[in-house]
């Protein structure tokens, strides 16, 4: 009998040391990308578009990067969406909800927008006022996507919604919706060791 | 002990559920380049149910998942007519499939798909998945989503998947035709030399 309780929580210690080292694998890939990016400051937009006090930074894939990629004790959780996407702007809510809720506890969220440049100013921007979001926009605006959606997850297939949550350990993309609870749930994991 | 023994099964089953959770809910099965694809019969805008096979003289097809409400799918549009005039004569026709379902989004109704077709003056047969059985056996998952068949002896090959171009937004700054080249190359007997490409698109409402 022991012996069956042994070999099980074996079978548990090596799954588990199997994914940590998974996850260390990641981070040292993920440090070598940011180092030279931290070192500088934030990138600068490609376009910067203002209406009705509302202003919305626009980037090309490599000043987004940057937002991708930060190391420090803070988690994000980055999602990217636009406004004619209807499943990412039914879930929009969620994400502002775990931006409120989580803002002492160093989780930002940040909202990529994938509207067209014809698009911000019509509907983009009255999206922002209007719904009065509260987490980071920001735009990226880079038509070669072949190239930087595999850069995002190599599993992309380039559908919306699509999130990444990351801290300087750990990072995971999910090309999915969300609700309220599974995105909770997702984020504990990252916060709660 | 035995509630202990229980206890450790489950933990293990838990851990091997994380793992299986964590891959995603999408993980895609579909067509990869080199597969044959599946044949169908859908019913087209005109009421008549379209099949591969009913294009005798096609030495393949352009099958593009494509909808009415995707402001990605509206961009292509006239761009997928423009590859079907020119395509068609040469034994590549388009053959557009509306994957989502409608009762998720009243735009993408056949009604509205008709009301569309005669809009843009879609010269291609336009399809309605019913029951969303085609999309997810060629691994599409968003539209606009294109799959350039070739017909063969053993079947309909997959010899590209993905965008058309590679600008969604500006018709006149696009660099590479994806699907203009993989054709090319097709008709003139060649290997396609970019096989698959990625894009965004609207995610397929099932």
């Amino acid at each position: 009998m022991k012996k069956m309780l042994l070999a099980g929580f074996a079978a548990i210690f090596l799954l588990y040391s199997c994914n940590e080292k998974k996850e260390k694998e990641g981070e040292e890939e993920v440090k070598e990308t940011t180092e030279a990016v931290t070192e500088e400051k934030m990138p600068t937009p490609m376009h910067v578009y203002t209406k009705d006090s509302v202003t919305v930074n626009a980037y090309k894939y490599d000043g987004l990067e940057y937002f991708l990629t930060k190391s420090n004790d803070t988690t994000y959780v980055v999602n990217f969406w636009a406004t004619w996407c209807v499943p990412c702007v039914e879930e929009l809510p969620y994400f502002e909800q775990l931006n409120e809720k989580y803002k002492n506890d160093k989780v930002k969220v940040l909202l990529v927008s994938l509207d067209m440049h014809k698009s911000v100013e019509s509907r983009l921007i009255p999206f922002i006022k209007n719904k009065k979001l509260q987490s980071d926009v920001v735009m990226l605006r880079d038509p070669d996507a072949d190239t930087w959606i595999r850069k995002i997850d190599t599993t992309w297939s380039g559908a919306l919604p699509a999130t990444i949550i990351y801290n300087k350990d750990e990072r995971k993309f999910y090309e999915q919706s969300f609700t309220y609870s599974e995105l909770e749930k997702e984020l504990n994991n990252f916060i709660k060791p | 002990m035995k509630a202990i023994k229980f206890l450790g099964a489950f933990a293990i089953i838990g851990v091997l559920f994380a793992f299986t959770v964590s891959k995603s809910d999408n993980v895609v099965n579909g067509y990869k380049v080199g597969d044959v694809a599946t044949d169908f019969s859908l019913k087209n805008i005109d009421g008549k149910r379209v099949s591969l096979k009913d294009f005798k003289d096609a030495k393949g097809y352009i099958v593009v998942f494509t909808c009415n409400h995707c402001p990605y799918a509206k961009a292509y549009e006239d761009r997928i007519v423009a590859l079907d005039k020119k395509y068609k004569k040469q034994g590549y026709p388009v053959i557009a499939i509306n994957p989502n379902n409608p009762e998720k989004l009243k735009d993408d109704s056949f009604e509205n798909m008709q009301v569309r077709a005669k809009e843009k003056g879609f010269t291609f047969p336009y399809l309605l998945d019913e029951g969303q059985k085609i999309y997810p056996q060629y691994g599409a998952t968003k539209t606009p989503h294109v799959y350039v068949l070739q017909k063969t002896a053993k079947g309909n090959v997959v010899k590209y998947i993905g965008a058309i171009d590679d600008n969604y937004e500006d018709e006149a700054a696009v660099t590479k035709k994806y699907v203009e080249d993989a054709v090319n190359s097709l008709l003139k007997g060649k290997e396609v030399s970019v096989k698959e490409t990625k894009a965004i698109g609207c995610s397929i409402k099932a």
